[in-house]
């Protein structure tokens, strides 16, 4: 057995210092600024925090979360994340039925999937979408925010994948009794498939909550979701839109407020991160590799 | 089961067409209309005119551009960018993968794979934001420099210290997630395998060469060969939140660009010829690696 020469064991032991050095080094980051963000104003402007807070205090967490810009744009985010997933999850669950099924049971099949294929290999570009978004007049509301990627090709593929895999039986067995496509999939299929709607949701969610690009170039500064918000704070060091006094701009320091803002950008992801951790594992290898 | 089939006919089969119409609809209004949109690389667009009435003026867009060094420049900085990211976004995971691997301890394993695969589900604004802090003159990095003696490195602000950030960064937000398939190949191997490598007398690095690399080979070319699509990409998001005036020489890359010349400087039509560049190369290179990887490893999306 390999397992016991000291030869071996010496490796595992490096092995295991190796990994772990990984696994910290993809965390220390996030520690940091948290630890930045809870520390008081001499400790972080003085650059003395390194991974655990220094004069703990929630200050900064206080002073953000009270600003009426910030709430706005957190409101504007949670609504485009909420719109935008619950659109494009029912897109999709409506679109992957008919590809699930096969080319002699539902014809034009073929047409369809190139259709979905070209949008996937080619795209107009930044500067045509941007004047396509204009012209339809959705511009500076939250449907330029969600409109635009609502059908996720990678998505119906991945659904339709899923759907089949369902057995012929219980579909089949639905057509007997007199059911017609609608009834089959609201009736079969959705009952089943809450568990993949609910993981491709939560990527859904995520990737929402992430954007920022659309919400830089379509929305005026009032109406930005908070990652474009954040993207702009921490591009141009300005802090003006989080209005303060000058009293309390001395008592809390902007790189305190500056992590803050970053930690709370990124806390909803790390609270939904152990459930998608439960799932992304499976969506990836089902769209990558197959029998 | 043939009566069934009968009954599904094309009278009963309405609904599977009403069923893909909203997605169609969106999809040519977001996505064909716009691929529409891209005649206005060979015209002179007005906005007052629109896509089809402004100033036809053939390939003049693309002669400027080719004859731009700045843009000639800034092809080079996406490949040189784009480049190290491919390879090292190869070797890393790989090595990683194989390393865990041999990790037996399942709490552990898991442990270290839920740390490993987080900053991938970060966006690039606040990953931007914490390096930018971490890794200026006086961040936690050039600290831990100046304790260990070393000159500090202003990551950010030098040219060529600016790239070798964006590859390493780009690395280290990626490698954890790019283990999965790797992960998904590994526990997929034979247990027989090592078995009777074991019985011959291999020893365990004897096993990793004749066994485990062999198995996840496959894997590893289409990956590589996949990601030579993405050859055009230097990671718009990515640059977009660390790039400053400082470093915007060998830092630019073709997508940062476009958004720069096009949506700053209103030169929508230039800026769709540089975008289109990027798009027809990058669909030749999807399209001849798709193919190999089709052809020699049997692999397909659809």
């Amino acid at each position: 057995m390999y397992h016991k020469t000291s030869g071996y064991k010496l490796f595992y032991a490096i092995n295991l210092t190796i990994l772990s050095i990984g696994a910290i080094v993809c965390l220390l980051p996030l520690i940091h600024i948290f630890a930045v963000s809870v520390s008081s104003n001499a400790a972080s402007t003085g650059n003395l925090v390194k991974f655990w807070p220094i004069g703990f205090n929630l200050d900064a967490y206080r002073r953000t979360l009270d600003s009426p810009d910030f709430a706005q744009a957190l409101w504007i985010s949670v609504s485009r994340t909420a719109l935008g997933t619950a659109l494009s999850m029912f897109l999709c669950f409506l679109a992957a039925y008919p590809m699930s099924k096969v080319n002699s049971q539902f014809r034009g099949r073929t047409a369809y999937s190139w259709y979905f294929i070209i949008t996937i290999l080619f795209n107009g570009g930044l500067i045509p979408t941007y004047l396509v978004v204009n012209a339809t007049g959705i511009r500076d509301t939250i449907w330029a925010l969600v409109m635009p990627g609502v059908v996720v090709v990678f998505n119906v593929v991945l659904m339709m994948n899923f759907f089949r895999g369902i057995p012929k039986e219980l579909e089949e067995a639905a057509q007997i009794d007199g059911a017609n496509h609608w009834r089959v999939l609201f009736t079969v299929f959705l009952p089943v498939s809450l568990p993949s709607i609910a993981t491709l949701s939560l990527f859904t969610v995520v990737s929402h909550w992430n954007s920022w690009f659309d919400g830089l170039i379509y929305m005026s500064n009032d109406k930005q979701p908070l990652a474009t918000m954040i993207q702009i704070l921490v591009q141009k060091q300005d802090y003006t839109r989080i209005e303060m006094n000058v009293s309390e701009i001395a008592k809390i320091s902007a790189r305190t407020l500056r992590a803050t803002q970053i930690f709370i950008g990124m806390l909803p992801v790390l609270v939904v991160y152990p459930f998608l951790q439960k799932y992304f594992v499976k969506g990836m290898t089902l769209g990558s590799v197959k029998e | 089961m043939e009566p069934i089939r009968a009954k599904w006919n094309w009278k009963t089969n309405w609904p599977l067409h009403f069923m893909l119409l909203p997605s169609v609809i969106l999809l040519f209004i977001y996505s064909y209309i716009p691929m529409f949109g891209i005649i206005i690389a060979f015209e002179n667009y007005k906005s007052y005119s629109g896509f089809v009435h402004s100033e036809w003026v053939g390939l003049d867009q693309f002669r400027l551009l080719f004859n731009d060094s700045r843009v000639t420049e800034i092809i080079g900085n996406t490949l040189f960018i784009s480049l190290g990211k491919m390879v090292l976004g190869w070797i890393v995971p790989l090595a990683f993968a194989l390393l865990l691997n041999e990790v037996r301890h399942m709490a552990i394993k898991r442990i270290i794979q839920s740390f490993v695969y987080l900053p991938y589900f970060i966006s690039w604004v606040i990953l931007g934001a914490i390096l930018t802090d971490m890794l200026s003159p006086s961040g936690i990095i050039n600290q831990g420099l100046k304790a260990l003696h070393i000159a500090p490195v202003f990551f950010l602000g030098d040219n060529d210290w600016f790239r070798i950030t964006l590859i390493g960064s780009d690395v280290w937000k990626e490698f954890g997630f790019g283990t999965i398939i790797y992960l998904a190949a590994l526990a997929g191997v034979n247990p027989a395998l090592y078995e009777a490598a074991e019985i011959d007398g291999a020893s365990r690095w004897r096993q990793t060469w004749a066994v485990t690399v062999p198995s996840i080979l496959p894997v590893s070319v289409i990956i590589a060969t996949l990601s030579l699509g993405n050859i055009l990409n230097g990671g718009f998001d990515q640059v977009y939140n660390l790039i400053n005036p400082l470093v915007s020489a060998k830092g630019e890359i073709i997508d940062t660009y476009v958004f720069d010349m096009g949506l700053r400087q209103g030169a929508f039509s230039f800026s769709t010829a540089v975008g289109l560049f990027k798009s027809v190369v990058s669909v030749i290179l999807i399209t001849i690696t798709y193919r190999m990887a089709a052809k020699f490893a049997n692999y397909r999306i659809f």
